[in-house]
């Protein structure tokens, strides 16, 4: 691969690198994302039945197009590092920017969090050695794939490719050696998703799986993060963001449909490995270890997309001045925020040990959404501030306000679904955010420049 | 509009803002679980014949179920283990009461804040 190493220009500071194509951009989504096939997206199962799990697969799908459609001509136009954390600097204010920056950290860390727990369950299940315990594999991936993103973005990325079309390819092995084109043989949709276990919990447990519905697609909009480091974002993010979305619609879909009719939706709930387990269910020793390879794969891609995003989102916020400026800092050689990838580093591993899978997920599944309230309103006051043909856009994504509204419905739906198991983690988190907005408006504010914040040679905004 | 000039912070206000920061992280993650909040209402249903079919087991189940390594008795608290959805109204208003003062409170703030970044960029001009 040939690749133009220009610095990336921001003031006269060593500045982030433009290395990257669509292919990273893919790999960067769609690495993050892939994992939830692997794990996470059967607790929907688990809280409405396997129908409910296909039913919120579509539903949420919706969201997530709905949320890439946005993003894509928020960032074709906001190039710049910290991807939504940008957007709301420029569309809403200082103080949005603040908590969207937050929300990416905490989705991104608690993910990275999720994948290191997955990663070491999935190595000790596999070991079946009395006594071993995941705590060693957890450091470890945490702290190899820190390094790695510390030494370069063109690396991580170039490794985050192959892992996860490795990964990917497995799932579509998978698909085509079960013969999926017919039942009973090895499928058996029809005996295991009856009229009678279809929804186990009525329709209140359809919107319950919302929550973990989320966890399909959940990560998709990570690569806005990369707006700063891609050669030509105008074309790269939206070409790479609804590529990577029509994948993983693809692979969602497939995973459904084997997982679903080859385990009782009791035990497909539960699991922390339903792709694995289909593939030991097909009795093929090439199948049961190609998956368990591809479980660690995902969520080692998954990880490192994190590690990517939650940096640069936290470097972003250092270089406003909306955090201290140490955390600006760009490593002279290798280009990266060094600073914000060490300091997000032992937080990632101390939730790794006091936290399971199921809480870290909803931690992440919670900035998520938060996230995706404040998508669906900043692409109307978007619009309306600088409406078509008031500046270029690299993407102008159609039926505009139809998505922005399908997505802010939909997070109430997940905001009720997530009340039905959660409630009390979403005050405590929503408080946690409120102190912390009254801490940056009324107090850490003042050390940030007014003007120097808007840096996107638009005209002025209309009604302001 | 007059440019405004933020102050410069010391080291040491440096050092105490990210302890601000991380402490309020680890509070808002880690006092949920500590307290016992986390975590959606699930309970065992307990049946006292533990047999495939009592579990609502048809025969295609039963044989997954057992290729798995599970027996009737093993799976049956995993079986019987299920939601109870109750909607507590009293705490579903003070969530809905919480996210849109949240949110209210940052749209007027932030706006407060955009129309003077604004009048700094534009005006400058």
């Amino acid at each position: 691969m040939t690749v133009t190493l220009e610095p990336a220009v921001h003031g006269d500071r060593v500045s982030l690198l433009r290395v990257l194509g669509p292919a990273h951009v893919w790999a960067l989504g769609v690495g993050i994302v892939l994992v939830g096939e692997f794990t996470g997206w059967n607790f929907a199962a688990d809280k409405g039945g396997a129908l409910a799990a296909l039913i919120v697969c579509w539903v949420v799908g919706l969201l997530y197009t709905s949320v890439a459609m946005i993003d894509s001509e928020v960032t074709s136009t906001v190039a710049a590092a910290g991807g939504q954390y940008a957007q709301a600097k420029h569309i809403v204010g200082p103080l949005m920017a603040f908590n969207v920056a937050l929300f990416l950290v905490f989705a991104y860390t608690m993910l990275e969090v999720s994948d290191a727990i997955l990663l070491g369950d999935t190595i000790v299940a596999k070991a079946g050695v009395e006594g071993l315990t995941h705590n060693s594999f957890i450091a470890a991936t945490i702290v190899v794939l820190a390094w790695l993103n510390y030494r370069g973005v063109l690396m991580t990325l170039n490794v985050n490719f192959v892992i996860t079309a490795i990964a990917y390819i497995s799932i579509v092995i998978l698909f085509f050696s079960v013969s999926p084109w017919t039942q009973g043989a090895v499928l058996k949709l029809n005996e295991l998703v009856t009229p009678g276990n279809a929804l186990p919990y009525g329709w209140i447990g359809v919107i319950a799986a919302f929550q973990f519905g989320i966890w399909y697609y959940l990560g998709i909009e990570g690569t806005t993060q990369a707006a700063e480091e891609v050669r030509s974002p105008a074309r790269s993010l939206p070409y790479g963001t609804m590529a990577g979305m029509i994948t993983l619609l693809i692979a969602a879909a497939m995973t459904w449909y084997v997982c679903a009719s080859m385990m009782p939706w009791e035990y497909l709930g539960i699991t922390y490995y339903p792709l694995w387990d289909a593939g030991k269910l097909t009795g093929s020793p090439l199948l049961e270890n190609l998956l368990f390879v591809a479980t660690l794969l995902a969520a080692l891609a998954s990880a490192n997309g994190c590690i990517n995003d939650a940096a640069r989102a936290w470097f972003s916020l250092g270089r406003d001045r909306y955090l201290p400026t140490w955390f600006s800092a760009v490593h002279p050689r290798y280009r990266t925020p060094y600073r914000s990838i060490l300091f997000l580093l032992p937080i990632a591993l101390a939730f790794a040990f006091i936290a399971d899978l199921n809480q870290a997920i909803t931690f992440s599944i919670l900035s998520g959404v938060l996230q995706y309230t404040f998508m669906s309103i900043n692409i109307m006051m978007f619009r309306k501030k600088w409406p078509l043909g008031s500046i270029r856009r690299g993407y102008t994504h159609p039926f505009h306000p139809i998505p922005a509204i399908v997505l802010f419905c939909l997070c109430v739906v997940t905001f009720f679904a997530i009340f039905l198991g959660f409630g009390s983690q979403l005050i405590a988190m929503v408080a946690f955010y409120f102190l912390i907005s009254l801490w940056f408006h009324f107090y850490r504010y003042r050390f940030v420049r007014r003007g120097d914040q808007f840096t996107m040679p638009w005209p002025k905004p209309q009604g302001i | 509009m007059s440019r405004y000039t933020p102050p410069e912070q010391s080291k040491a206000g440096q050092v105490f803002d990210i302890a601000v920061v991380v402490v309020a992280i680890f509070v808002a993650l880690w006092l949920p679980l500590k307290l016992g909040l986390a975590g959606a209402a699930k309970s065992i249903d307990a049946l006292d014949a533990k047999t495939w079919e009592a579990l609502g087991q048809n025969p295609t189940m039963a044989s997954i179920w057992e290729k798995l390594g599970y027996t009737p008795e093993t799976a049956h608290d995993i079986i019987q283990n299920r939601f109870h959805y109750v909607i507590d109204w009293p705490t579903l208003i003070i969530m809905a009461a919480v996210l849109i003062g949240y949110f209210v409170f940052l749209f007027r703030a932030s706006d407060r804040e955009y129309r003077d970044v604004i009048n700094e960029k534009f005006d400058d001009k």
